[in-house]
């Protein structure tokens, strides 16, 4: 395999990686505040990619992903309130099924909303033909866009878990709800909080990805075993470590396609789960205790 | 100590850094009750767990009617013939209280998945040998007519006595009891001390780790005291009530 | 005894049936109702592993999918290896879906929770990929022209539509020897077991019981019960397709074992009869996927006892 082949491999690994990532950071945010996994998680990326693909016909693409990034949030937060926030202390795994059932009727919603077809934003840069040199190799502006916005997008979320007070009520909240309470912090507008930073981060996602991609109805599924994957693989509920986590099951999943059949591509991400999950649990950076 | 049942050994356990089990030998012959206290933190939990096989031993060994016992998982110690019960009782609120008993005689059936899914022509005399045994459990213990009630139902302190029960359906040699008399009151307690003896009087062994006072000193023959890991007394009730370390170490020394 | 009522009344509820769509000559109904059968038995067997051991499988469809590819290779591609005694292609399949079983049991069952739930996603997705990736296996297209099976007696295992009402007992008699397996099964020392796993483990281990090797031996005979509705299915229908190894399908086994009420065995028989008749007549139209979807989140949230659960009377606990 030549470095052209390799520099290919990497850069289009660590697009999806990325996409994977967030996803990932999205289920250990809200498994951080809530202990939930929310297996919803994934549909939140085909909800910005459609919705932002439908408002794209009559409104600037910016406002266009702007509004549907705020939508998804919405949807985040409706789907807290209306399903989970009542529950008095429900066990993980009637949580975990109920996640499943909601991700379908989100799939199913979205089905019935706009169809089976294959959608795509418009690229954000330039078009399909354009390509710029990245040492030795072409890549599309839009991977640049896909790294510069899930780059951005974990920055800030660093940066409000460490420098704002609502980003550290939400760690309080995640490392002892009740300690928290007891200090005056309101743990459930934290809990719809989170869901609405994981919903909006991965409909802004889901646009960035979208004109690489395509978007289509059922894509959330496999995008959340992907992300579990990954935030697994950091260990539960730790943010940073699934972005390292998400590089290394892209690559790892771009590699593949070098030593498997194309069509086993999809198999390397759920042989890496099922790997930590039986050798490893607490994943690669959490520690003992992590792990249930 | 020939012609002990239970024979503890040079037992050894860390949690962490912490020296929890420091060098515990003690031996339990048979047909007595034998009882372990000491104040909180002493490591009489972590003993008793470490004889039921929960988790091994750092160092040390256990040998049980001259079977090596250290390390063995919990259903292997229940096969040898131990049986226990739990401090926060873990009875399964699902099924009714002989069914709870029926499972405690796990351990003395045989039928498995071929003969339970072919149906009662292959178990009903097991089905039924058990089935009275158990009936006979509760009798023996009072608690006869609450054989069809929901085991999750009962109040606390008939939970309890259902959880002697199960334990006894195996007809064990040894019996581990843990902290019986946890959330009882004084007559409550009582009664259960008298099942303790009862139990004792039909020839069953039972180590017993207790806080209350009353019923380590009415119903145990030897007591053995734990502080901060390690044994510091050993004896009769009245030899231990005498032991001035004890003493001391339950009420802090006078200088301190 | 009062336990075997589920049985009986099912057996008597199948008679009933038949003999009814005869005298209205609506005998084309009972090819929906076959199939159902054989998806009723992979929910059968889920019950037994979700509510008696109170292990979760989300990927349950997994071993519907390996019983039938496996007896649909064997008779077509790999008929050779058969040819002198077809039927064989049965235990075979079945055997597979067991071993496979056993073998991902092993580290699957040390999980909890919702590693659990992941675990065996993951599995049903991978068995799902892999089907679509095999040129063996037909990829998307599935495996199609799957003979008939000749059983004894003279029964044969087959669509043809003259055999129509003697391969619609053939399912339902293996429902109701399966439904009579689980509930021996239930009422003696293994079921007890089971239950005092589910209720809480450390306890059930402290009386004897061998927590791992129960788990593992009823995770495995789930998976013979999917197993062997997907091989007897794939005859039927004369093909199989790699839907049958989707995660829907997988989570559809779980709707229907809730809504049936996880511990029982009766109920989950007849929600996934009608549920499953229901849709294979496309009564829910193209919001299937939905019901199935809708029926999991409502149960989860309002019965998790199933809807048995919540009529106390008709809750025909044990």
């Amino acid at each position: 395999m030549g470095a052209d082949q390799l520099l290919q491999y990497l850069l289009s690994g660590v697009t999806t990686g990325s996409v994977y990532a967030i996803v990932g950071i999205g289920f250990n945010i809200i498994y951080s505040s809530t202990g939930i996994i929310n297996f919803a998680q994934g549909e939140f990326l085909m909800l910005g990619g459609m919705i932002s693909v439908s408002l794209s016909h009559s409104m600037p693409l910016a406002a266009a992903i702007a509004i549907a990034v705020i939508v998804t949030g919405l949807v985040g937060v409706l789907l807290q309130l209306a399903f989970i926030s009542w529950l008095k202390n429900p066990a993980v795994l009637r949580m975990i099924i109920i996640t499943i059932g909601l991700s379908i009727l989100v799939r199913e919603a979205s089905l019935h909303i706009w169809d089976e077809k294959v959608r795509a934003l418009p690229f954000w840069s330039g078009n399909e033909t354009s390509s710029l040199a990245v040492l030795g190799a072409r890549i599309s502006p839009q991977v640049l866009w896909v790294l510069g916005v899930s780059a951005l997008m974990v920055g800030a979320l660093t940066l409000f878990f460490r420098h704002t007070l609502t980003g550290r009520a939400m760690r309080a909240c995640a490392s002892n709800a009740t300690a928290a309470r007891l200090c005056g912090i309101r743990t459930s507008s934290l809990v719809t909080l989170s869901f609405f930073i994981a919903a909006a981060m991965g409909a802004l996602a889901g646009c960035a990805v979208s004109p690489l991609t395509q978007t289509q109805y059922d894509m959330g599924t496999s995008l959340a075993v992907k992300g579990f994957t990954c935030a697994v693989l950091g260990g539960l509920g730790n943010v940073t470590a699934a972005v390292a986590a998400g590089l290394l099951v892209g690559v790892l999943e771009a590699a593949s396609i070098s030593v498997l059949p194309l069509a086993y591509k999809d198999v390397v991400a759920l042989a890496i789960m099922l790997a930590i999950l039986f050798f490893r649990p607490e994943g690669l950076f959490g520690s003992r205790a992590a792990s249930e | 100590m020939s012609g002990a049942l239970l024979e503890v050994q040079g037992l050894h356990h860390w949690f962490g850094g912490l020296h929890v089990i420091n060098d515990v030998s003690f031996a339990c012959r048979p047909g007595i009750v034998k009882g372990i206290i000491g104040p909180n933190g002493a490591g009489k939990t972590t003993l008793f767990n470490i004889v039921a096989g929960a988790f091994a031993p750092f160092s040390g060994w256990i040998t049980f009617d001259g079977r090596g016992l250290t390390g063995l998982p919990p259903h292997q110690v229940a096969a040898c013939g131990i049986s226990r019960t739990f401090q926060a009782t873990r009875l399964f609120p699902r099924m009714t209280v002989l069914e709870n008993v029926m499972v405690g005689m796990h351990a003395r059936a045989r039928h498995g998945f071929l003969a339970g899914l072919a149906g009662p022509l292959f178990t009903r005399r097991e089905e039924a040998r058990v089935r009275e045994a158990c009936r006979n459990v509760l009798d023996l213990l009072g608690i006869g007519d609450l054989a069809g009630r929901g085991a999750g139902d009962l109040p606390f302190g008939r939970q309890r006595v259902v959880e002697l029960a199960r334990a006894l359906a195996a007809q064990p040699k040894l019996l581990l009891l843990d902290e019986p008399a946890c959330g009882l009151n004084p007559r409550e307690t009582e009664e259960m001390s008298a099942l303790i003896s009862s139990i004792r009087a039909r020839g069953a062994t039972v180590l017993v780790v207790e806080h209350d006072m009353s019923l380590v000193m009415g119903i145990c023959d030897e007591v053995l005291v734990l502080s901060s890991g390690r044994m510091i007394a050993e004896g009769t009730p009245r030899e231990i009530q005498g032991n001035a370390e004890v003493v001391s170490v339950y009420l802090g020394a006078d200088d301190a | 005894m009062k336990r075997y009522a589920p049985v009986l009344l099912l057996a008597a509820v199948v008679v009933a049936v038949q003999l009814l769509l005869g005298a209205v000559k609506s005998e084309f109904l009972l090819t929906q109702l076959t199939m159902s059968a054989y998806y009723t038995l992979v929910a059968l067997g889920l019950c037994l592993l979700m509510g008696y051991a109170g292990q979760v499988s989300l990927g349950h469809a997994g071993f519907f999918a390996i019983g039938g590819y496996t007896t649909a290779v064997l008779s077509t591609a790999a008929a050779a290896a058969f040819s002198f005694a077809p039927w064989l292609s049965l235990p075979a399949a079945v055997a597979a879906t067991a071993v496979v079983a056993f073998v991902i049991g092993v580290p699957v069952l040390r999980l909890r929770g919702h590693y659990l739930a992941m675990a065996t996603l993951a599995f049903g997705f991978i068995v799902s990929r892999v089907i679509l990736g095999t040129a063996l296996f037909g990829q998307a297209d599935g495996i199609s022209d799957v003979p008939g099976i000749r059983l004894f007696a003279g029964l044969v295992l087959t669509g043809k539509r003259n055999l129509r009402v003697q391969n619609y007992y053939i399912a339902w008699t293996l429902v109701t020897v399966g439904l009579l397996f689980a509930v021996n099964l239930i009422g003696s020392r293994v079921g007890r077991a089971l239950r005092a796993i589910h209720g809480n483990e450390e306890a059930a281990a402290a009386m004897g019981i061998d927590v791992g090797r129960y788990k593992l031996a009823v995770f495995v005979l789930s998976a013979v019960y999917a197993g062997v509705g997907g091989a007897c299915l794939v005859h039927f229908n004369a093909g199989i397709g790699p839907g049958e190894a989707g995660v829907m399908k997988s989570v559809r086994y779980v709707a229907l074992v809730a809504a049936g009420g996880m511990g029982s065995p009766g109920g989950t028989v007849a929600v996934s009869a009608v549920l499953t008749f229901l849709s294979l007549r496309g009564a829910f139209g193209l919001y299937d996927d939905a019901v199935f979807g809708a029926l999991l989140v409502g149960i989860m949230l309002f019965a998790p006892d199933g809807l048995f659960g919540l009529v106390p009377a008709l809750r025909g606990r044990r």
